[in-house]
Order: C-alpha cells, then sequence, then structure tokens
C-alpha cells in the first residue's frame, strides 16, 4: 500500500516532467511529420511525371529504328510485311479508330438513355437493381467479352444482322457501301459492337453519377416553369453536367482505343485493307501487338510494334486534348462566368 | 390539437378568392403531412405561412403546383381549386399548371444559361414569342424584378456570375415571365443578406398587385412586413388563418400567440 502510494508521486512527478518536457517536443515531431508527408506526397506527385516521361522516351528509343526508315509514311501505307521488314500502319490505325467510333455511335446514345432512364425516370425499386447489373457489366473480364463475341455473337452477326443492314443501309447511296461485303460475322462492325457493349457501363454509370448531382431545386425550378423531363434534361441537367457526361465519354474512348482481348478475337486479325465495308475483317493496333509481339525478334520487326504502341498513345493524348478545347468551346456558350 | 374555427371576422368586403383549398390532406408515405387544410388563398394579395419547422408549410405550397408529383411516394387528397377546376385532377395537365402557378426556392437556382436565357426558357415552353418580342419580355420581367439598371449591360453573361440577391430577383422575373397567376416563394429570402432580403421584400410589395403571391417564411417580422394574410401552422394542421394583423396583433388562438410572440417555436 504503501509503495502503492510512494509510488503514485514519483509516478505522478514522471508524468508531469514528461509533459513539460514532451510538450515542445511533440510539436516539434509534428512539424517534422509535416514536413515529410509534404516531400511524401511530392514524391509521389512526381512518380506520375516520371513514369509518364519514362514511357514516353523508351517508347520513342524502342520505336527509333522504325521512325528512322519509314519516317512519317509509316502513319500512311498498308504493307504489313515482317519478312522483308517493310511496315506501315495504316490498318491497324484505321481499325482502332473505326472500332472506336462505332463504339462510341452505339454506346453514347444508349449510356445516354440508361443514365437518363435511371436518375429520372425509373421507378425507384428498380434503380438499385439495374445499377448493380450495369456494375456488373463492367466488372466481365474482357476476354469472356472476346469468346462470347467470337463463339455466339458473330454467328448471329453473320446470320441475321450483317444480311439486314446489308438490306436496308446497304441500299442507302454513299454509306451503303460501308454495309456491303460478304457477312462473315468477324470484322470491325462486330468488333465495334462488342466494343459499344463493354464501354456502355463505364460511360453510363459515369452519366448516372454526374446527372444525380445535379441539385434537386436546380431540376424542380425547370419543373416549376412547366418544362417537360425532356426539357429539363435536355436544357438543365446536361449543361449542368457536360464536364462529367464528356468525361464519361472520353473514359469509354479511352477504354475502346486501348482494349485488345475482345477486339482480338473477333476483328479478323487481317493486315489487309481494300473496302471500306465495315463487315471486312481488320486489325487495330492493339490486337497487333497483342499477336505479333511473340513472335517479333530484335530490330526492326519490334521497332515497328513499338511505334505502335506510341501511337496509338498519341492518340489517346490528341483525344485527352480535344476533350478539353470542346469543353472550353462549350464554357463559351453559356456565357461568361466570374 | 385544437384548432381554431377559420373564418373571416373582419367586415371589410371579402376579397376575391384565387385558391379555394378544402379537405387537403397529404402524405408522404405512410407519413401523414397535412391534416384536413381548409382554406381560400385571395387574388392579388399575399398570403404567408408561419410556423416551425417540419409543419406543413412548404408542403403545402409544394401541393399548389404539384411540385410533389415528381416523387412517386408523395401523394394529395382534397381539392385545390382554381377556377373552379381540382388541380389534384389527374388530367391536370402539370406543365401548364405549372405556368399558372410558379415557383421560386429558399436558394438561388440560376439555371447553367446566359441571363437572357434564364428567362427566356421559360417563356419558349408556353409561347411562340419572335426574337423582338422576346427582348420586350425579358425586359419587362427584369424590370419587374427590379434587376434590369444591374443586368441590361450583361444579358449575355452567366446567370451565375450574379450575386445572391440578384440570382434570387432573376429567378422571380424568370418566374413571373410566364405570366403565373400566383407565385409561390419558398423561403425566398432565407439565403440572403439583410440588404438583399430587403429588395426582395419591397419586390414583393410590388409584385401583388399583378399576382397573387404565396409565401412560406420563417421570419415572423418577414411575414408581418410583407403579407395580408397569415396562416400558422403546426405539425400539418392550420391553426389560425386570418388578416396578418389579427392574427399578429390578437391571434385568437393561444398557441399562434406562443409562437409569434417567441414562447415557443
Amino acid at each position: 500500500m504503501n509503495i502503492g502510494i510512494g509510488g503514485a508521486p514519483i509516478r505522478e512527478g514522471a508524468a508531469a516532467r514528461a509533459l513539460t518536457m514532451n510538450l515542445p517536443r511533440r510539436k516539434k515531431s509534428s512539424a517534422i511529420g509535416d514536413i515529410v508527408f509534404f516531400n511524401v506526397s511530392r514524391a509521389f506527385a512526381a512518380l506520375v511525371l516520371i513514369m509518364l516521361g519514362g514511357i514516353i522516351v523508351s517508347l520513342l528509343y524502342g520505336a527509333w529504328p522504325s521512325i528512322e526508315r519509314f519516317g512519317i509514311a509509316f502513319l500512311f501505307r498498308s504493307e504489313w510485311n515482317p519478312p522483308v521488314e517493310r511496315f506501315g500502319a495504316l490498318v491497324p490505325i484505321y481499325g482502332t479508330l473505326v472500332t472506336s467510333i462505332i463504339a462510341l455511335l452505339i454506346a453514347v446514345p444508349v449510356s445516354f438513355g440508361i443514365a437518363l432512364f435511371l436518375t429520372e425516370l425509373s421507378p425507384t425499386w428498380l434503380r438499385r437493381p439495374l445499377g448493380i447489373a450495369i456494375e456488373l457489366l463492367a466488372g466481365i473480364p474482357s476476354i469472356v467479352y472476346g469468346m462470347w463475341g467470337l463463339l455466339v455473337f458473330a454467328p448471329l452477326v453473320s446470320e441475321y444482322l450483317q444480311p439486314f443492314v446489308t438490306s436496308t443501309l446497304g441500299q442507302v447511296p454513299g454509306v451503303g457501301a460501308l454495309f456491303r461485303g460478304p457477312p462473315i460475322g468477324i470484322g470491325l462492325l462486330s468488333a465495334g459492337i462488342i466494343l459499344a457493349i463493354m464501354v456502355i457501363p463505364f460511360i453510363a454509370s459515369v452519366m448516372r453519377d454526374v446527372f444525380e448531382v445535379t441539385p434537386r431545386m436546380l431540376k424542380e425550378s425547370a419543373y416549376g416553369l412547366g418544362a417537360t423531363t425532356w426539357e429539363v434534361v435536355r436544357r438543365i441537367v446536361l449543361p449542368y453536367t457536360k464536364v462529367g457526361v464528356i468525361g464519361g465519354i472520353i473514359l469509354g474512348l479511352g477504354r475502346a482505343l486501348g482494349e485488345t482481348m475482345a477486339v482480338t478475337f473477333v476483328i479478323g486479325n487481317n493486315n489487309v485493307l481494300n473496302t471500306i465495308s465495315l463487315f471486312a475483317p481488320g486489325n487495330s493496333i492493339t490486337s497487333a501487338l497483342a499477336n505479333e509481339f511473340a513472335e517479333a525478334g530484335q530490330g526492326m520487326y519490334s521497332a515497328a510494334l513499338v511505334e505502335l504502341g506510341l501511337i496509338l498513345f498519341l492518340i489517346t493524348f490528341v483525344v485527352l486534348a480535344l476533350s478539353k478545347i470542346l469543353l472550353m468551346r462549350l464554357g463559351r456558350h453559356e456565357g461568361a462566368q466570374t | 390539437m385544437m384548432t381554431t374555427p377559420i373564418t373571416e371576422t373582419s367586415t371589410t368586403p371579402a376579397p376575391a378568392v384565387q385558391l379555394t383549398i378544402r379537405g387537403l390532406n397529404f402524405f408522404y408515405g405512410k407519413y401523414h403531412a397535412l391534416k384536413d387544410i381548409n382554406m381560400d388563398v385571395y387574388k392579388a394579395s399575399v398570403t404567408a405561412f408561419i410556423g416551425p419547422s417540419g409543419c406543413g408549410k412548404s408542403t403545402l405550397l409544394r401541393a399548389m403546383n404539384r411540385m410533389y408529383a415528381l416523387y412517386p411516394e408523395q401523394r394529395a387528397e382534397g381539392e385545390l381549386l382554381l377556377d373552379g377546376k381540382n388541380l389534384l385532377d389527374a388530367d391536370i395537365d402539370l406543365n401548364d399548371l405549372r405556368a399558372r402557378v410558379g415557383m421560386v426556392f429558399q436558394k438561388p437556382t440560376p439555371f447553367p444559361m446566359s441571363i437572357y436565357e434564364n428567362i427566356a426558357f421559360g417563356v419558349r415552353l408556353h409561347e411562340d414569342v419572335t426574337r423582338a418580342q422576346m427582348d420586350d419580355r425579358v425586359e419587362w420581367a427584369l424590370r419587374k424584378a427590379a434587376l434590369w439598371d444591374e443586368a441590361k449591360d450583361k444579358l449575355n453573361q452567366s446567370g451565375m456570375s450574379l450575386s445572391g440577391g440578384q440570382q434570387q430577383r432573376l429567378c422571380i422575373a424568370r418566374g413571373i415571365a410566364v405570366h403565373p397567376e400566383i407565385l409561390l416563394l419558398d423561403e425566398p429570402t432565407s439565403a440572403l443578406d439583410p440588404i438583399s432580403t430587403a429588395r426582395i421584400e419591397e419586390l414583393i410589395h410590388d409584385l401583388k398587385q399583378e399576382f397573387t403571391i404565396v409565401i412560406v417564411t420563417h421570419n415572423m417580422q418577414q411575414a408581418a412586413r410583407v403579407s395580408d394574410y397569415a396562416a400558422y401552422m403546426y405539425l400539418g394542421e392550420l391553426i389560425e388563418f386570418g388578416d396578418t394583423d389579427n392574427l399578429f396583433i390578437k391571434p385568437r388562438n393561444k398557441q399562434t400567440e406562443d409562437y409569434i410572440t417567441g414562447r415557443f417555436g
């Protein structure tokens, strides 16, 4: 007991001393913590630039023999002949752009409809299950889409969709040429449609999220003037959320441009461009890379493939830049803001 | 809850009735938010709803233009008679109704477009007008809302570039530009500074010549200043309704008295 009591003053004294001595020290250490935190987070941020720069430099370095040999003509030549080491990227570039455009043409309106339904029209009980279904769709691995595309979807396309499209859109003068040709199922059109299915969940869920952040009072104000749902969406929700909507579309486009596995399965992997028909099998940058890297040895062949990668990188960069410009132009339409 | 019978005791001739509310009940899902409301809203006057938060005054306002219809779990029963027609009937055209019964909200809600377009937007929904007519209408509405002098040089700027008080006057201009019969103001000054509040109150005073105004407010002084008639609500019931002067000076109901003298609420 005595010890216990005797111990207490000592402990108290120690505590008091610790308090007076530790107080400044704690302050100092938290200041150091702040400096450490600042520098660590800055280093992580710098890492982004370092990695970006590193990737650009190594792509340029790897592609240099090909850039030196073929120059700008690399972009416009369709010949891809490894044995004689003559390479041109026109076919994969064309395939990548065309499939992505098809994907967006289908996915943007469909995603818009989904997001609109989910936020403005759907009964409350349906919102959660539908939202979860969309997220599940986004979670399906791309190789599964590829297999499904090749084994299930492509036969259906050749059996039903392509004959139908040929007999309708194919008869239109001009653009009709896009929709004529042997209905073999695999090709640019199928790849574009598969890509559309793959990017819809991304675009739709981003659009839904940004539609949901539109203040309720703002929407009610427009309804309060007698606007219909469509008018509210077109004139209020879309302008209010345009940055997010375009961001969602760019996210989808980025995924479409870079998607490899599913495209490889259904695009046909044919490095020939002798028709503008969308039914024709073609090639995309990513599937060319995936298919050919294993067999390319050192030298010009792999340099040409690395240059393909560099081009894909540049395309993505241009898309991002264009979207920024688009947003700035849209901003001008709604009048100056302070 | 004892409800005082709601009758006009003044001897002045009864003013013209704009909107008749009979047996109005309102439900948020199962929650009974308005209980058997009976009252008249008089033409070319200001009617204020006061009462503690959650008493149903905003709900009553949102029944008058059927804003609640946006939300499937909300429903109203009873009669809201405008020109002898029940607004709660299923065959009422909501877009048309909302042109006749305009609304301004707690916070300014300028649309993401220019000042000019903010006003033209509503007009275009209901009328085909030429550019010149639209110019006139925009100017008329902005003048009515006492915003013309401040906004005339920047009609093409975003509505969001205005100050909070100006934005709220823009919302009022937008509301009156479609020539409504009734203007519903849901705590229109709760987000504004005192000077902007005073300007809105002046505006309300001017506007009541042409529009029937119904205002919900938390501010008792404001209700006393701007309204001709006042209704005190509590827990979804209309406790007392009458002349603003009578209601504030000699309330007939003890609850009303407690509330307006600050003993409760």
